[in-house]
C-alpha cells in the first residue's frame, strides 16, 4: 500500500501551488526568479497534479477531512471519477499555460510580478480545492478564492479605466451567481443542516423542490460559465487580463462550472426531469448562437475568442441537456454518449482555447495590438505562432482530425438516437436541434478564417508588423505543449474515452469503454462499427501521404519550377496592405443575414463628405433589453433610498427610535 | 483486412484520379450542346491539367508556405473522401476510417486551408473569395447534415457503407423523406461544387465569382492540383448522392466480378448524372450572392421537412 494517496497528492499540489506563489512576494521585484524558477515550479506541480488524477482515473473514491473550516464544519474533501477527469484537465493545461508564463510575463507592466505570482497559483489552487471539496462550505469557499484571485488577475493592468470595469462587472456577476450556488446548496440540504456533499445525496427532495436546486445551480454555475443571459462579463474580462490568465480562465475556470453544474445535476440532486433537459439544451443552443454569431463579427482577436468560448460552453450545456433528457428517461447507455461527448469536449476546449489565447499573447506582445485591423501578415515574422495556432483554429472549428472534430462527433451521434425518446413531441424536435449545432459549427469555421486569416495571413496592415519577433523558448515550449495535446486528444480517440469512461460510469451506472475498446485503439465506434466509425488516424496519413505523394510524383514526373513576382492587380495600381478586407468587411456577410440579431450603429459616408469614413459599432441586444434597464432600476431605487439620508444626526435617532417602537410592537413573545 | 481489398481500395482511387477529370469534361461537353456552342473535347481536363503542370510557378511576393501547402492538403482531402464514398464496392478497407458526418468533416477541412490560401496574399479578390466560400459553407453545412440524419434513421447508422447495402436491399417503396432528402442534397451539392445557381465556373467576372476569385493567384502544378482537386469534389459528391439515392448496382464484399461489374454501372451512373447537371445549369441562372441564402434556406427546409416525415409518418414502416 502505498503511503500517500492520490487525494493526498493532489492536496499536496495544491499546497505547493499556494507555497510557489507565496516564494513569490519573498522576492516580488526578483524578475528572473519569479519568471524562471518559480513559474516553471507552478508547471512541475501541475503536471504531477495531471499524472496523478490520471493514474486514480477508474480507482474507488478517497475522502479526506481537513481540520480546518468552522467550529463542527471541517473541510471534506473526495477524490472521485469525476474530480479526476477535471483535475486532469486542470493540471494538464496549467502545465502549458504555466511553462508560456514563464517566458511571457515582462518586467514594468502592471501589477508586481511577485504579487501576480500569488494571485496566479492562488488561483490554481482554489480551483483544484472547488474540484476536491466535498460539502458546501469548502465548496464556496474554494469557489470565492477563484473568483476573487482571477478578479486581481483581471485587472492586472488595473490603470486602464475600461479594465477596471470589466473587472468589476466580472466580480458582479461572479457573486450573483455565487449566490445562486449557495441558495441550490441550501435548497439540497432540505433544512437538514448538514452541508455535507454526502448528506445532501442521501435527501429525498420533492420534484419541485430538486427543480429549484437545478435551475438555480444552472443559473449560478451558467453565470461563471456564460452562458445566456449572464455571458456579458466574458468578453469583457478576457480581453481585459494577460493572456496566460485569459487562457487559464477560458480553458480552465469555465470548465469549473460546467463540473459544478455535472455535481449538482447527477450526483447531489437525485434522479433528473425530463424538461431539465430541455431548459439546458435551450439555453444551451441560444448560447451556442449568440456566442458564435457575435465571434465572427468581433474586430477584437481577443474579444473574438471570448465569444468563441461562450459558444463552446453553449455547445457543452446542449450536451448536458442531451444526457440529461436520456438519463430521465432512463436511456443509461445513451446518455453515456452524451456524457462523453460533454467531458471530451471539455478536454478538447481547453486545450485548443488555452492554446489560441497564448498566440494572442505571443501577438499582443510581438505587436502591441489587439486590434485585427491593424494586423496581418505576421506568419512571415512569426512561423512558430502562426504553424502552432493553425492546429488551435482546425481544432476550433471542429473539423477532423483534430480534438474539436471526435466531442461534435459524438455529440451528433447522440442526436441520432433522440428520435428514441419516448415523449410525444421531443422526439420531433431534438432532431432538429442537432441542425442547429451544425450551423454553429459551420459559423465556427468562419469566425476561426477570420481570426487566422486576418492576423497571420495577408500582407501586413501597420509598417510597424515588420519589427515582429516570434515567440521565445519558453512561449514556445508552452504552445506545443498544448498543440501537442490537442492533437492527441484529436487522433486517439478511443484511449481518451477508455480514460475519461470512469467519470461517465460513475455519474450514469454505465459507460463507453467496453463497446469502445472493443475495436481497439484506432477505430473509434461507440456503438458498433456498422453503425458509425471513425479513424482520425487513418484520417491524417491519407490526407499527409496523398498530399506528399502528389508533391514527389510532381516533382518526378514535370518539375518544381517556380519563381516570385508581384501579385495580380487586375489593371489597378494602388494594390496596397489597405485593400485587403478589414475585420469589419470579411463578417459583413454574417452583419447581413443575420441583421436582427445585432444591435448596430452604422455611418456611411456622403457624397459630400470632406473626409469621408465608414464605420460600425456591433452591441449586445441584451445590454439594451436587460442590463441597462436593471441597472437603471437598481439606481432609481437607491436615489430613492437616499431620500432617508438627510444627513442630520437628529434624523437618524429618530429612524433609530422608531424601529425600536415598530420593533417592541412586532416582536412581542 | 485482406490483400485483395487493399488492391481494390488502390483501383478505387486510381479510378477516381483518372475519372473525375472525365466527369468534369463530360459535363462541360454536355453543356456546350445544351448551348448550342461546339464542344470542347472529352479529354480537355486532362490537356488543361498536362499544360498547367508544364508550366512554372509563379508565385506573389507575399505568398506565404500555407499557399504552397494548401493545393495539396486540399488535393489529399478530397482524395480521402473519394476513399471513403463507396465508389465500386461497399467492403473496402478505408470505408470505417469514416461516416457520413467525417465525411462532411473532409470537405469542411478542404474549404478552410483553400479559403486561408485565398487570403493569403492579401488582394481583395482573394479575401472576398474566401469569405463567401465560408458564407456557402456555413449555409450549405446544416442542410447537408439534415440529409445525412435523414438517411441515417432509415438506416439506423451513419456510416455511408451501411447506409447503402441496407437502401439497396429494400423492398422498392418510395419513401417520401427520401424524395425531399435528396431534393435537398442536390441543392448542396450545386452550392458546395460552385455550380450555377450559385457559383459559375466559367466565369471571371469579379464581382460574381465564388471559387475562381479564391484561386487567381494560383497557377502551374498548384492551380493543377487544385483543379484536379475541384473536379475530385464533383466526383465525390456524384458518388455519393448516387450512393445514397441510387445504391444499386455498388458490390457488396470483395468479389472480383462483383467489382468488376460495378464499374461499368459507376460510369453509366456518371454519365447520366453529369449530362442532367449540365441540363439543370442551362436552365438556370446564376443568383446574386445575397440570395445564395435563400437558395440554401431552402434546401434546408427540404431537408428538415424530409427529417420530419421520416420521424412522422414512416417511424414505423
Amino acid at each position: 500500500m502505498p503511503i500517500l494517496l492520490p487525494i493526498d497528492v493532489l492536496l499536496l499540489a495544491a499546497c505547493a501551488w499556494l507555497a510557489v506563489g507565496f516564494a513569490g512576494i519573498l522576492a516580488p521585484r526578483n524578475f528572473f526568479f519569479i519568471s524562471k524558477i518559480l513559474f516553471p515550479l507552478g508547471a512541475a506541480v501541475a503536471v504531477l497534479a495531471g499524472l496523478t488524477s490520471l493514474r486514480f482515473l477508474g480507482g474507488a473514491a478517497e475522502t479526506a477531512v481537513l481540520a480546518i473550516g468552522l467550529p463542527g464544519l471541517p473541510f471534506h474533501l473526495r477524490l472521485d471519477n469525476l474530480t479526476a477527469v477535471f483535475a486532469l484537465l486542470v493540471g494538464f493545461a496549467a502545465a502549458g499555460i504555466s511553462i508560456f508564463a514563464a517566458g511571457y510575463f515582462r518586467k514594468g507592466e502592471g501589477t508586481a510580478p511577485g504579487l501576480m505570482c500569488l494571485q496566479y497559483h492562488v488561483f490554481l489552487a482554489s480551483m483544484l480545492l472547488v474540484l476536491l471539496a466535498d460539502d458546501a462550505y469548502a465548496f464556496m469557499v474554494a469557489w470565492e478564492c477563484m473568483a476573487l484571485s482571477s478578479f486581481f488577475l483581471v485587472t492586472t493592468e488595473h490603470r486602464h479605466a475600461e479594465i477596471r470595469r470589466a473587472g468589476y462587472l466580472y466580480l458582479l456577476i461572479a457573486h450573483v451567481g455565487a449566490i445562486a450556488i449557495l441558495l441550490s446548496f441550501g435548497v439540497m440540504t432540505a433544512g437538514s443542516g448538514d452541508y455535507s456533499f454526502a448528506g445532501m445525496r442521501a435527501q429525498q427532495l420533492s420534484s419541485f423542490w430538486a427543480s429549484v436546486a437545478f435551475l438555480l445551480a444552472l443559473f449560478g454555475f451558467g453565470a461563471k460559465a456564460g452562458l445566456l443571459p449572464v455571458h456579458v462579463w466574458l468578453p469583457e474580462a478576457h480581453p481585459a487580463a494577460p493572456s496566460p490568465v485569459s487562457a487559464m480562465m477560458s480553458g480552465v475556470m469555465l470548465k469549473t462550472a460546467i463540473y459544478g453544474l455535472l455535481r449538482v445535476s447527477f450526483d447531489l440532486v437525485g434522479s433528473p426531469i425530463w424538461w431539465w433537459g430541455v431548459v439546458a439544451m435551450t439555453v444551451g443552443l441560444a448560447t451556442a448562437v449568440f456566442g458564435v454569431l457575435y465571434s465572427t463579427v468581433q474586430s477584437d482577436m481577443k474579444r473574438l475568442l471570448a465569444y468563441s468560448s461562450i459558444e463552446n460552453i453553449g455547445l457543452l450545456a446542449v450536451a448536458l441537456g442531451l444526457a440529461l433528457l436520456f438519463h430521465a428517461y432512463r436511456m443509461d447507455g445513451l446518455a453515456a454518449l452524451a456524457m462523453t461527448a460533454l467531458l471530451y469536449h471539455c478536454l478538447a476546449h481547453a486545450g485548443f482555447k488555452s492554446l489560441l489565447f497564448l498566440c494572442t499573447g505571443s501577438v499582443l506582445h510581438a505587436t502591441k495590438e489587439r486590434s485585427l485591423g491593424k494586423l496581418g501578415g505576421l506568419i512571415h515574422r512569426m512561423p512558430w505562432v502562426a504553424w502552432l495556432a493553425l492546429a488551435g483554429v482546425i481544432a476550433s472549428a471542429g473539423l477532423p482530425p483534430l480534438s474539436g472534430f471526435v466531442s461534435e462527433w459524438l455529440l451528433l451521434q447522440a442526436f441520432l438516437f433522440s428520435p428514441g425518446l419516448p415523449h410525444s413531441w421531443l422526439n420531433m424536435v431534438v432532431p432538429v436541434a442537432a441542425a442547429v449545432v451544425a450551423l454553429v459549427a459551420a459559423l465556427a469555421g468562419f469566425a476561426m478564417v477570420k481570426f487566422y486569416g486576418i492576423v497571420f495571413l495577408g500582407q501586413m496592415r501597420e509598417e510597424a508588423l515588420k519589427e515582429a519577433q516570434d515567440a521565445g523558448p519558453w512561449e514556445r515550449a508552452g504552445l506545443l505543449w498544448l498543440a501537442g495535446l490537442t492533437l492527441a486528444l484529436g487522433v486517439l480517440p478511443s484511449t481518451v474515452i477508455g480514460i475519461i469512461d470512469a467519470a461517465t460510469a460513475q455519474l450514469l451506472g454505465t459507460g463507453l469503454a467496453e463497446r469502445v475498446e472493443e475495436h481497439g485503439w484506432l477505430l473509434l465506434a461507440p456503438i458498433t462499427p456498422e453503425r458509425a466509425s471513425y479513424q482520425p488516424l487513418i484520417f491524417l496519413v491519407v490526407i499527409v501521404a496523398a498530399g506528399l505523394l502528389g508533391r514527389i510524383l510532381v516533382r518526378r514526373l514535370y518539375h518544381g519550377r517556380g519563381r516570385r513576382t508581384a501579385a495580380w492587380d487586375c489593371g489597378y495600381v494602388f494594390q496596397g496592405p489597405r485593400a485587403q478586407d478589414t475585420a469589419e468587411g470579411f463578417s459583413q456577410p454574417i452583419r447581413r443575414i443575420f441583421e436582427p440579431m445585432f444591435r448596430m450603429e452604422r455611418h456611411f459616408p456622403t457624397l459630400r463628405d470632406e473626409k469621408p469614413y465608414y464605420s460600425v459599432k456591433v452591441e449586445d441586444h441584451l445590454w439594451h433589453w436587460l442590463y441597462l434597464p436593471l441597472a437603471r432600476l437598481v439606481n432609481g431605487i437607491s436615489t430613492l433610498i437616499t431620500a432617508l439620508q438627510g444627513g442630520r444626526i437628529a434624523i437618524y435617532l429618530l429612524y433609530s427610535f422608531l424601529t425600536l417602537i415598530v420593533l417592541l410592537l412586532v416582536a412581542r413573545p | 483486412m485482406s490483400i485483395s481489398g487493399l488492391l481494390w481500395q488502390l483501383f478505387a482511387i486510381v479510378l477516381a484520379l483518372a475519372l473525375a477529370p472525365l466527369l468534369t469534361g463530360w459535363v462541360n461537353q454536355c453543356r456546350a450542346w445544351l448551348q448550342n456552342r461546339s464542344a470542347p473535347p472529352l479529354l480537355q481536363p486532362y490537356y488543361m491539367l498536362h499544360k498547367l503542370f508544364l508550366k512554372d510557378v509563379v508565385l506573389a511576393h507575399g505568398a506565404s508556405p500555407i499557399f504552397r501547402f494548401a493545393p495539396f492538403a486540399m488535393f489529399g482531402c478530397m482524395l480521402l473522401a473519394c476513399a471513403i464514398i463507396p465508389t465500386l464496392s461497399t467492403d473496402l478497407p478505408f470505408a470505417p476510417a469514416a461516416d457520413t458526418i467525417a465525411l462532411v468533416g473532409v470537405f469542411g477541412l478542404a474549404r478552410i486551408f483553400i479559403s486561408l490560401a485565398a487570403m493569403d496574399i492579401g488582394t481583395s479578390f482573394g479575401t472576398l473569395g474566401g469569405r463567401r466560400e465560408m458564407l456557402v459553407g456555413f449555409l450549405a453545412e446544416p442542410a447537408l447534415l439534415m440529409v445525412i440524419f435523414t438517411m441515417a434513421m432509415i438506416a439506423q447508422s451513419t456510416s455511408v457503407a451501411t447506409i447503402v447495402e441496407t437502401l439497396a436491399h429494400r423492398d422498392f417503396v418510395i419513401y417520401p423523406s427520401l424524395a425531399f432528402a435528396g431534393i435537398a442534397f442536390t441543392f448542396v451539392s450545386f452550392a458546395e461544387n460552385a455550380r450555377v445557381p450559385i457559383d459559375n465556373p466559367a466565369t471571371h467576372l469579379e464581382l460574381t465569382m465564388i471559387h475562381e476569385a479564391m484561386i487567381l493567384e494560383y497557377s502551374g502544378r498548384h492551380l493543377a492540383l487544385i483543379e484536379w482537386a475541384a473536379s475530385l469534389k464533383l466526383y465525390a459528391y456524384s458518388c455519393l448522392g448516387l450512393a445514397l439515392f441510387f445504391p444499386w448496382g455498388i458490390a457488396e464484399g470483395d468479389s472480383f466480378l462483383g467489382l468488376l461489374m460495378s464499374i461499368p454501372v459507376l460510369v453509366a451512373k456518371l454519365a447520366i448524372g453529369g449530362a442532367l447537371l449540365a441540363f439543370i445549369e442551362t436552365i438556370n441562372a446564376k443568383v446574386r450572392i445575397f440570395r445564395a441564402p435563400e437558395f440554401l434556406g431552402t434546401a434546408f427546409l427540404f431537408a428538415v421537412l424530409g427529417l420530419l416525415v421520416r420521424l412522422l409518418l414512416e417511424s414505423r414502416v
